[in-house]
């Protein structure tokens, strides 16, 4: 064990020049978007790009809104030195909901078609399933719950590093006990939110398809994003000269345990589950999803989730070492994150415009006439696409590094940091 | 065994206690005892008790005390790799049970023709991936954790029906609030006087005879 070095646990001139080039970035990323968006064929290019980097932003955040309230809910020892940097990517959620106001716009302007179908009147009429989903497909039902998901996240976010950041100052044990008990509550309100808000935004992109599983695997994308991007930055601070012993190897040995958990393995039984139970029934309203996901450049980009976000890391996290190593560990969750991303870009670009399915002679014929571009399955890797995510990523590391500016990058007075400083993996 | 139980720590004065046998006098000698009534004392003993390099020799406590295996010089158990090659050859018998019971024909060896349950679901391969991971998953997992209870065992050398700390009545105090460092004869460096010598240079509360 070594002793915590007091005069590296803050950010110090890190966080202004990170705050102004991060966000730099993101504005410019965000606007490069807007640009770039539109092409002859209208917005559904930005509006695509926009929600697929939101949704990674977005993920990543509330991972970090789940770890910080399991940790207070276990009332775990091991986790407080880590915990102050999990709070502040779990903080993005109080401006987060910023960004989501242009598309419930967009949902009200009429527009909305052009990212989701039941939004669009002519669209909704044509299709008798949409005409009967219309009960909880609608833009004021759907607006409301959006309004309601980003609220209770950024009450949550507002609670959890409000209370740990005023304990820093006043040191009040009753602020880890009030935190412990509103958790579990918490964490409910945290699952129900969080799948319908997976449901409502991801899933409704094709809306006469549904899975039941949805939610839990957008649960399973969200930790990848939140335990990678805490490795990284984590390392990233000590590399810097920040947080010298405060964070351990055994401390990255137990991120890495739960990326390997929750980002590889339950991603993998989830995501398999998924797909299993869907190509086991055979039934064409549910198949119609996974079609496009195996046609032209798609098929490739399955093939390279179920490697890059399986086999590869599955081999790579699995073994004790690996995980004590900080920068092997770092590399490790570098790609992660980029898996993390190509899965939500997997979740929210691919489309099969109606009735192709039903008309197509057979697989084989799809198949030739999405190669041969006769049919498109919605692949078109676009600047914006790169832009979009960029930009959002920049924002998230903006506020991530504001969050920490004015704080300690440990929680000094919580009652259990010696404990946590002194952790041991047995 | 007659002699009745003494609270060790009642005695601290007492350096070395005769534990042989009153009756026979026969007894022979399995180890020696040193009894410490902090982790810390155990800890600081187990450093010296290894740099001295003894190989036949354990610790036992109340309770998990962290570092001592570190201590103690105990090298990373190997059962991981044990556990993984486990699971690989559940996951390659799995693979090879679903082909073989899934197949049309099969001449093993060119010898003996096998006709599989050929069940047709849904118009799917009767050899198809998909179908066969959760059983692939299930096996790697049984074989696995059997594996690892098996290899646990046997690494530990259990289960182990006789043990002579056990046999002992002074060490019972290793459940409660005692700390004993127990060097066996059968260690090459055993000399009885030096061994003595060096249990007692580790400042224990006493120093107890165990016979086998």
């Amino acid at each position: 064990m070594t002793s915590l070095d007091r005069s590296t646990l803050r950010m110090g001139s890190l966080a202004p020049t990170g705050v102004l080039l991060s966000g730099l970035v993101g504005a410019a990323g965000i606007a490069a978007t807007v640009i770039l968006g539109a092409d002859e064929s209208g917005w559904n290019n930005f509006w695509k790009s926009y929600l697929f980097g939101y949704m990674v932003a977005v993920g990543i955040s509330l991972g970090g809104l789940f770890f910080v309230m399991l940790q207070h809910i276990t009332r775990s020892g091991w986790s407080v030195s880590v915990r102050r940097l999990a709070e502040a990517f779990a903080s993005n959620l109080r401006w987060l909901w910023l960004g989501f106001v242009p598309i419930i716009i967009l949902v009200w302007s009429g527009d909305g078609g052009v990212l989701y179908p039941w939004a669009d009147p002519e669209i909704v009429k044509s299709d008798i399933v949409l005409m009967k989903k219309q009960g909880y497909l609608n833009t004021t039902f759907w607006s409301i719950r959006a309004i309601c998901f980003l609220a209770a996240w950024a009450l949550l976010a507002q609670f959890f590093v409000g209370q740990s950041m005023k304990q820093d100052v006043d040191g009040n044990v009753a602020r880890s006990r009030r935190m412990q008990a509103l958790a579990p509550i918490g964490i409910l309100v945290y699952g129900v939110s969080q799948t319908f808000a997976a449901v409502d935004w991801v899933m409704t992109l094709e809306p006469t398809w549904f899975s039941t599983m949805f939610g839990v695997y957008w649960f399973a994308v969200s930790l990848t994003g939140f335990f990678s991007c805490l490795i990284l930055l984590a390392c990233g601070l000590q590399s810097m000269g920040r947080l010298k012993g405060a964070i351990s190897r055994e401390h990255y040995q137990d991120i890495g345990k739960l990326l390997f958990a929750f980002g590889v393995v339950f991603w993998a039984y989830i995501g398999y589950s998924q797909f299993m139970l869907i190509w086991y029934a055979n039934i064409p309203i549910e198949t119609g999803w996974f079609l496009p996901r195996q046609l032209g450049a798609w098929k490739w980009v399955s093939l390279l989730l179920i490697v890059g976000h399986f086999a590869l890391p599955f081999v790579l996290l699995i073994s004790r070492w690996t995980k004590r190593w900080r920068n092997l560990l770092a590399a490790i969750a570098f790609w992660m994150v980029l898996m993390m991303i190509v899965d939500v870009y997997w979740l929210v670009m691919p489309t099969l415009p109606p009735g192709v399915a039903h008309d197509a002679a057979s697989l084989a014929q799809l198949t030739e006439d999405v190669n041969s571009g006769a049919v498109s399955v919605g692949w078109n890797l676009t600047i914006a696409n790169f832009t979009a995510v960029i930009g959002m990523l920049g924002l998230l590391k903006a506020g991530t590094f504001a969050a920490l500016w004015r704080c300690s990058l440990v929680p000094v007075s919580d009652p259990r940091l010696d404990e946590s400083l002194a952790f041991e993996n047995i | 065994m007659t002699s009745s139980p003494v609270q060790a720590g009642a005695r601290p004065d007492a350096m070395v206690v005769d534990d042989m046998n009153p009756d026979t006098g026969t007894s022979q000698l399995w180890g020696l005892a040193a009894e410490f009534s902090t982790p810390a004392a155990i800890m600081e003993a187990a450093k010296k008790v290894h740099a001295a390099g003894y190989r036949w020799w354990d610790c036992h406590t109340p309770f998990p005390v962290h570092g001592l295996d570190f201590a103690m010089g105990i090298k990373y158990t190997i059962l991981p790799i044990i556990v993984f090659f486990g699971g690989l050859t559940g996951t390659c018998l799995a693979v090879l049970l679903q082909v073989f019971t899934n197949s049309l024909e099969l001449n093993i060896w060119a010898i003996v023709p096998v006709v599989g349950y050929q069940f047709e679901v849904s118009g799917k391969p009767l050899i198809s991936l998909p179908a066969f991971i959760p059983v692939i998953f299930e096996v790697t997992v049984l074989f696995s954790a059997l594996t690892t209870a098996g290899g646990m065992l046997l690494l530990n050398k259990l289960p182990c029906l006789y043990h002579p700390v056990l046999k002992s009545p002074k060490l019972k105090r290793a459940t409660d609030d005692r700390f004993y460092l127990v060097i066996e004869t059968r260690d090459p460096k055993f000399v009885r006087p030096q061994t003595e010598e060096l249990l007692g240079s580790l400042d224990p509360d006493s120093i107890i005879e165990l016979e086998a």
